[in-house]
């Protein structure tokens, strides 16, 4: 469904992303690790149009996409959320989600008629509020929400956005074990519509949901690989799991 | 002809550009170190120029009134950081702007009061008066050479200041990143302060300087304040080489501006035309230079952030 | 208070208020009042912008100006039906701000800021140049706007014109920030990133945004034009911005009544210090207690600047 073919970027003298060449394909949960500062992040910024490309291709479902701007990139279906939570933090948990369900149901170009009349686009945003546990809180402004919930948001605007494939950039940032449990059990249940190309840094939950793991150090992949591989894989171990997962 | 017209208006040109630098360096460094826009620093620029005028009728003497005016500026504005302005550091662009344009109403009200109305009195210095023979037999205004000279050899203080010194290694460590700088121990509220007196000075030193030319009346900041803006929109915020290339360019293309476009005009147009047409081009035209800088590069010329 | 009351009441004043004046023969403030109604106007478009887009624009009277000028200009060629000249004003500010929001708009922050003001500069400069429509001096209208049956030259009639107009657009603005459109601009100024990321193309409905804002206060220019029978170059200079901007400050940034209130607020207070015995000697530096009170609401009233502009973005 997706396919990068050489992408690059640098920065000034830094090198970012170093001909990095991965695909994900339909119904998979690819897992990117690696260590901070490997170039995960702008990888992902490329994938999703804010940060540009040197070099390289992006394909998504058949289409070149390198060019894209980034609001198409979403239209086409391509969704994302952040590392550091970016929700609107002034709206209700449904307003949010409205929001996102809104911006592919028509168009906004609407002046007159009051949003609040629309009663499917409320509805659509309460299941997936459901969806990502929030349906109790669909009232509460997102910057009262916990950590935990408003991470599990972040998720869901990209959801709302109904993509084919959503990249989830560490959703479980900063969360204890009760909210890390929550996040993996959506992420399985949403795999079986849209495929995810999943950031972290939480091993455990990478090894649980993983169909593949791609390891990233210094801008470039090392290795690709089925989990079992991955963790016997020796240059991963020497550069990134060292010796904990052995265990 | 055309050529003494063409030094005459470069040596304009010049001058009028350093003293966009003095007002534009100050502002930069505000703007890149603290982040903050400050609609201000044009008033700073009118008391330095009011305190001069009363200070050099008082003494009698330009050159005796000139380091006391800018001490006391630079004092007026420490007192104007620590009092107001430091706590507007952390807000919003739009707080900066409307609680700085405040200070503007109450600057000029606070310079009436004092003042009054008329625009004052301010003579260039005795034995500046006059003329002076250029080589080549061109006759110029000697005090606006020595504006010039001022200005350069300002410009250049300035250069060493920054570049050689431990402080000016302190100012450009906190024009590009300031939280790296607060970590390294630098003693960032002070530095402000100092960054500030120091701002307020060079804008003393360009109200002194450009009175005897320009008028010294209220409002003065404020027509010169969005030209120091335009400057450092071009040089790029928080560099003081970009000040001085954007002071020196829009000093440049305003002048050249000025003089030349209503005279090419005159050749191509109509005299209706061209006297309508003429001053309100050249007006513009550094407005339509920084639209043009802001289109190719968005940060500036020589942006101080990476 | 009932809901009805609340709106019927201020409505009621509103609408009672220059038959009132005149019984007390007091008809200069029938004339302030509609000066405040025009003003209500263009804080209010300049609200839309700036309160609920979150774009910091800091020369709108650009628009408010050309809006003016045009009015101007158009009777002083002849042309006094407002049929023709005020939509005229409207079209030619919706144009202006296209032009400018399409080029300001590709930039952020302060640079964004910086840029409208320079726009703002430079349309200043145009209109003064012009010698034929006045220059530095502006240009005196003999009359105001024809085209209706009545006089408008009769301070009643004029008023409730205004009232009607104002009452029109606040009522447009209304649906406007209801629908879908005034959403996503709340949700743009709430976090573009997050709004390009679900899927809008912002720049173009910050754009649209942009010259709805200026059409508005194109009409408001053409009104203020009528009033003062007068169009001076002054309306288009940045401090005539900065005024609109206090306005939206004083009146709360992004609530519905900001731009009213603020004007409101803003008029009567230079009134106030100027006109009356309050300052005695001293009321020619209205002024200063001005830029002190807006100073203290800008650094103590959070709430008329937190409505939209909590803390930095980071």
């Amino acid at each position: 469904m997706l396919s990068l073919r050489n992408l690059s970027k640098r920065f000034g003298g830094v090198v970012a992303v170093d001909g990095v060449t991965l695909d994900v394909a339909a119904g998979e949960v690819h897992a990117l690790i690696g260590p901070n500062g490997a170039g995960k992040t702008t990888l992902i910024g490329q994938i999703s149009g804010m940060v540009g490309c040197d070099a390289g291709t992006i394909i998504f479902q058949d289409a070149d996409i390198t060019r894209a701007k980034p609001h198409e990139r979403v239209r086409a279906g391509l969704a994302r959320s952040y590392q550091i939570t970016s929700i609107f933090r002034r709206f209700s948990v449904l307003d949010n989600l409205a929001l996102a369900v809104q911006a592919r149901s028509g168009s906004s170009f609407s002046f007159w008629k009051p949003v609040a009349a629309e009663r499917a686009l409320f509805d659509e945003a309460r299941a997936i509020a459901e969806e990502i546990n929030l349906g109790a809180k669909l009232g509460f402004q997102a910057s009262t929400l916990a950590h935990g919930e408003q991470r599990a948001l972040e998720v869901g605007l990209a959801l709302a956005t109904r993509p084919k494939l959503v990249l989830l950039d560490e959703p479980m940032a900063g969360m204890g074990p009760e909210e890390s449990n929550r996040m993996i059990a959506l992420i399985g249940r949403i795999r079986a519509q849209v495929a995810v190309l999943l950031v972290e840094h939480d091993m455990d939950a990478v090894f649980r949901l993983a169909d593949r793991i791609s390891v990233m150090v210094n801008g470039r992949l090392i290795a690709t690989d089925r989990p079992e591989k991955i963790r016997l894989n020796p240059e991963v171990r020497k550069a990134y799991l060292g010796d904990e997962l052995a265990a | 002809m055309t050529g003494i017209l063409l030094l005459e208006q470069s040596l304009n040109s010049l001058q009028f550009g350093l003293m966009l630098f003095l007002l534009a360096a100050g502002l930069t460094l505000v703007f890149g170190i603290m982040d903050m826009i400050n609609l201000a620093h044009g008033s700073l620029y009118m008391i330095g120029a009011y305190l001069m005028a009363s200070l050099a009728q008082a003494t009698g003497s330009f050159w005796v009134a000139l380091p006391l005016a800018l001490v006391a500026t630079a004092i007026v504005g420490a007192l104007l950081e620590i009092s107001l302005l430091r706590r507007l550091y952390e807000r919003d662009h739009l707080t900066q702007v409307l609680a700085t344009f405040a200070v503007i109403l109450i600057a000029n009200e606070v310079v009436r009061l004092i003042w009054g109305n008329q625009s004052l009195m301010l003579n260039a210095p005795a034995g500046l008066t006059g003329p002076v023979t250029l080589p080549g037999g061109m006759q110029y205004a000697s005090y606006r050479l020595a504006i010039i000279v001022v200005g350069a050899a300002v410009a250049l203080c300035l250069y060493l200041l920054v570049t050689k010194t431990k402080m000016g290694m302190l100012v450009r460590a906190g024009a590009s990143n300031r939280e790296m700088a607060v970590a390294m121990g630098v003693n960032i509220r002070r530095l402000f302060t100092v960054v500030f007196a120091l701002g307020a000075a060079l804008c003393a030193l360009a109200g002194a300087m450009l009175g005897p030319i320009l008028a010294v009346q209220v409002g003065m900041g404020e027509n010169i304040l969005i030209l120091a803006f335009v400057v450092i929109v071009i040089g790029g915020i928080g560099s003081i080489r970009g000040a001085f290339v954007g002071a020196l360019l829009v000093g440049l293309v305003d002048t050249m501006g000025r003089a030349l476009l209503p005279i090419a005009f005159a050749k191509m147009f109509p005299p209706q035309v061209a006297s309508n047409l003429g001053p309100s081009l050249s007006s513009i035209l550094i407005y339509v230079l920084m639209a043009a800088v802001l289109f190719f590069r968005p940060q500036g010329l020589f942006p101080a952030r990476g | 208070m009932s809901k009805v009351l609340k709106v019927a009441f201020p409505l009621g004043i509103v609408i009672v208020f220059p038959l009132v004046m005149h019984a007390m023969d007091q008809q200069f403030y029938i004339s302030f009042a509609t000066r405040i109604l025009i003003y209500a106007m263009a804080a209010a478009s300049l609200n839309l912008v700036l309160g609920y887009g979150g774009m910091v624009s800091f020369g709108h009277a650009a628009f408010f100006g050309a809006g003016a000028y045009i009015v101007g200009i158009l009777a002083f060629e002849g042309v006094t039906s407002l049929w023709i000249s005020w939509p005229m004003a409207i079209a030619v500010a919706a144009l202006a701000a296209l032009v400018i929001g399409a080029i300001s708009l590709r930039t952020r922050g302060v640079y964004f800021i910086m840029i409208t003001l320079a726009f703002a500069q430079m349309m200043y400069y145009v209109f003064v140049s012009l010698k034929a429509y006045g220059g530095d001096d502006g240009l005196s209208l003999s009359s105001r706007s024809t085209g209706l049956g009545v006089s408008l030259s009769n301070d009643f009639a004029w008023y409730y014109l205004v009232l009607v107009l104002l009452g029109i657009v606040l009522f447009l603005l209304h649906r406007l920030l209801h629908s879908r459109f005034g959403r996503v601009i709340e949700a743009i100024r709430e976090n573009e990133t997050r709004a390009t990321a679900v899927g809008y193309p912002v720049y173009r409905y910050k754009l649209l945004c942009f010259v709805i804002s200026g059409a508005i206060a194109g009409l408001a220019g053409a009104l203020i034009a009528n009033q003062t029978s007068y169009v001076g170059p002054a309306l288009l200079h940045w401090v005539q911005s900065g005024t609109l901007m206090i306005m939206v400050i004083l009146g709360g940034v992004g609530r519905f009544w900001g731009g009213p209130v603020g004007a409101g607020v803003l008029l009567a207070l230079e009134e106030l210090f100027s006109g009356s015995a309050l300052l005695g000697s001293y009321s020619l530096h209205w002024q200063l207690p001005v830029g002190i009170i807006l100073l203290a609401v800008v650094m103590f009233a959070p709430q008329g600047i937190a409505g939209a502009f909590a803390k930095k973005p980071q």
